[in-house]
């Protein structure tokens, strides 16, 4: 086996992110569960976080879950975009997600750069996740737009790539004839999940799901109830 | 019947000073860090006014509370679970700093850096949170004592319900009056932020009612900022998580009143437990709004009751804990005396700081050098009080003008009683026909008077054991190892994850 600058990224690399991303993921909420936090700036500046915050935050979960669901149903999705206007479709309204979650990247990141409350609430870290998530972004909406049709390939290529990954045993031929546009983009998603655990994204690992399941109140006590303060004896005089 | 124990407060505004001694104490202790400078876990507004911060009781606004739905249940005003979830990316109805103000300081050092010149250096405001310049535009307490009234006052929420001419004549030069109102985390039975949290990290103690938020599992939604219609609940920018008045529980659980109490200059200040039925709750929040009152004074237990002590000692509170219950001047003054009510019953969340309505300065006639004290003239003055009686009932029971109306009838019942006894200018039938109709007998209001005017410490903070000690031993640690290191060990810093 010959080994190349393509074994180094698609074979090697994958695996080192994920390793970080589960360990350091777990090691940081068991030792410093004070710093998961979404760390709001609504608070500083409410205005221009909604014009940024609510379309980035449903374009990138729209296309994220696209992402996910052609990795774990690429024949359905094949099925799917095998009639031309499906196809159409399909790819419009992954490009709109796209776009969406772009413009409101960008303006999240004016933001951020420009509001001087905002910036006294930024850190180095911040700022490479905003050049992390602007390349990426950046990357795949021109994808989208330029080599179509991306779904249809992402099944055919990109799935099994990934399926081969997770099987411990990743086909570096399938992505090596892609174009370097597309190997960037791959590398940005794992550069993406290797800084995830060390930055403020790790908040999207704790979206509180389990609050549609829990009762209202909640009453915690330091011992049993019925246990506690049962030996104290009235106190005599005042 | 599930009996349980509330450390719970009564503050008595007819002697509440306005000095702010309580905020201070509490900002020292507590909230002088970066991210929390803007908090104040205790503030003191003054009323009518639109309090800290800017309209906080406006809930069409902030959208705190409960409200109660057309099937009877209860269901916070903000957001359904799914709506939370829905907002998480940006919440419509959270307040932002400029709702509060943008906490500043001075550059103190250019007043001795300043090169000589034509003119006096000056220390320039610069905000805390960005370190620029800044023109100040509010402050923690920036309507004090009416300051900027057409302004403040005049948009005070509670003055919805009050008739157009009552307005005008509040705001007439010759009759303006206010009052003041400290506030601190209500420490609710039914707490809103505790429900609205999605993470779950707010909770109630189970052993003496006191809410907290578990600053390691707050992830810094909000939404208990906007769920909390007393907006209790504070950001800290900084951090990034959420905090909140803690009734100073590690000195409650040594015995000692929490700090806001202990500096009281005015001494308006009671502590002490009540027990109440944690089964009949939420259903006593789930009444009509003119019926709260009522219906928060029903959940709380008589720690006389052999039924309830019996009940108690089933949940494990010692017979030290109900004693001091029974010494309670918060039972003595909201159920024995029904003077002290709740801020805002009609947000459901059964607050657990009652207020003693203040005689405001009444519009008394002078003559011959005395206020006119004559049978005619005394009531009458609830009614004639500067500040109408539908705003006070607005504030402290919920529309009810009923209880303002008592408790402020009985507060001149105790003190021409006393007058009566001490100077003896006064018909005594009159007097005791105005004792009749509050219902009080003469040791009654003696006891009223000697608990609101000379009180001693012990009698305001009569504090239950928390014995640390036991919890202490059930939580399975070392009790003597736990002696010898309590204090020592480490702690992560509350700083800004990245």
């Amino acid at each position: 086996m010959v080994f190349t600058i393509d074994t180094l990224l698609f074979q090697v690399l994958p695996y080192v992110p994920v390793a970080l991303f589960i360990i350091e993921a777990i090691r940081r909420y068991r030792q410093r569960p004070f710093s998961y936090s979404s760390l709001s700036s609504q608070f500083l500046e409410g205005d221009r976080l909604f014009i940024g915050s609510v379309p980035w935050h449903y374009g990138i979960l729209f296309v994220l879950g696209g992402h996910l669901f052609a990795f774990l149903f690429p024949r359905e999705l094949i099925a799917f975009g095998s009639v031309p206007w499906r196809l159409l479709i399909l790819e419009v309204t992954a490009l709109i997600g796209g776009l969406v979650s772009l413009i409101g990247l960008v303006e999240l990141t004016i933001r951020r750069l420009t509001r001087d409350r905002i910036r006294a609430v930024t850190n180095v870290m911040d700022l490479v996740v905003l050049g992390v998530l602007l390349t990426q972004v950046g990357l795949g909406v021109y994808i989208a737009l330029t080599m179509r049709w991306g779904s249809m390939w992402f099944a055919t290529i990109m799935a099994p790539y990934l399926k081969s990954v997770v099987l411990l045993q990743p086909n570096v031929d399938l992505v090596s004839v892609l174009p370097w546009v597309i190997k960037l983009h791959i590398v940005g998603a794992y550069v993406f999940l290797a800084i995830l655990p060390y930055s403020r994204l790790v908040h999207m690992l704790v979206w509180p799901v389990h609050y549609l399941f829990r009762r209202p109140q909640v009453v915690i006590w330091n011992a049993e109830p019925g246990s506690l303060r049962s030996t104290g004896e009235p106190e005599r005089g005042g | 019947m599930n009996v349980r124990l509330q450390m719970a407060m009564v503050f008595h505004l007819d002697k509440c000073i306005g000095c702010h001694t309580c905020s201070i104490a509490c900002k020292n202790v507590w909230t002088d860090r970066r991210g929390a400078e803007y908090m104040w876990w205790n503030n003191v507004e003054t009323k009518p006014g639109t309090g800290y911060p800017t309209a906080w009781e406006d809930q069409d606004r902030y959208r705190g509370g409960w409200v109660q739905g057309s099937d009877g249940k209860l269901r916070l005003r903000g957001f359904s679970k799914g709506g939370t979830l829905e907002s998480i990316f940006h919440q419509p109805y959270l307040p932002t700093i400029d709702d509060y103000y943008e906490p500043f300081t001075y550059r103190y050092q250019d007043l001795f850096d300043t090169p000589e010149g034509a003119d006096q250096p000056t220390a320039r405001p610069v905000s805390m949170i960005t370190g620029k310049p800044i023109d100040i535009q509010a402050g923690p307490n920036w309507d004090d004592d009416l300051g900027g009234s057409p302004v403040y006052a005049e948009n005070d929420p509670n003055l919805t319900h009050v008739s157009e001419e009552d307005k005008r004549l509040l705001f007439e030069l010759e009759r303006m009056t206010f009052f003041y109102v400290p506030r601190i985390c209500n420490h609710c039975l039914n707490p809103s932020c505790v429900a609205a949290c999605p993470s779950g990290a707010i909770y109630k103690r189970g052993e003496d009612g006191v809410v907290l938020i578990n600053q390691e599992a707050c992830r810094g939604w909000r939404f208990c900022v906007t769920a909390c219609p007393y907006k209790k609940s504070y950001y800290n920018w900084s951090t990034g998580k959420s905090e909140k008045c803690i009734l100073c529980f590690p000195r409650i659980e040594t015995g000692q009143a929490p700090a806001c109490f202990h500096s009281c200059v005015g001494r308006i200040r009671y502590f002490g437990g009540l027990l109440y039925d944690a089964d009949k709750l939420p259903a006593a929040a789930s009444v009509p709004e003119g019926e709260l009152v009522d219906a928060h004074r029903g959940i709380i237990l008589n720690p006389n009751d052999p039924a309830v002590v019996a009940g108690a000692r089933k949940n494990g509170l010692g017979p030290d804990v109900i004693e001091a219950c029974r010494r309670s001047p918060v039972y003595q003054y909201v159920i024995d005396w029904k003077l002290a009510l709740p801020l805002h019953a009609e947000f459901r969340t059964i607050p657990m700081l009652f207020y003693v309505p203040p005689l405001m300065p009444v519009m008394a006639t002078v003559e011959n050098g005395a206020y006119d004290t004559t049978e005619t003239g005394l009531f009458g003055v609830v009614d004639n009080m500067r500040l109408p009686i539908t705003y006070l009932a607005r504030l402290f029971s919920a529309g009810n003008e009923g209880h303002v109306r008592y408790a402020l009838k009985k507060q001149i019942a105790v003190r021409a009683h006393r007058r009566m006894v001490t100077v003896g200018d006064l018909d005594r039938d009159a007097v005791t026909s105005m004792m009749q109709e509050v219902g009080a007998d003469a040791a009654e209001l003696d006891a009223i008077y000697r608990l609101t005017s000379l009180p001693t410490e012990k009698e305001r903070y009569v504090i239950p054991p928390s014995h640390r000690e036991e919890a202490e031993q059930m939580l399975k640690t070392d009790v003597l190892r736990a002696k010898g290191e309590t204090g020592f060990g480490f702690l992560e810093r509350p700083v800004r994850g990245t």
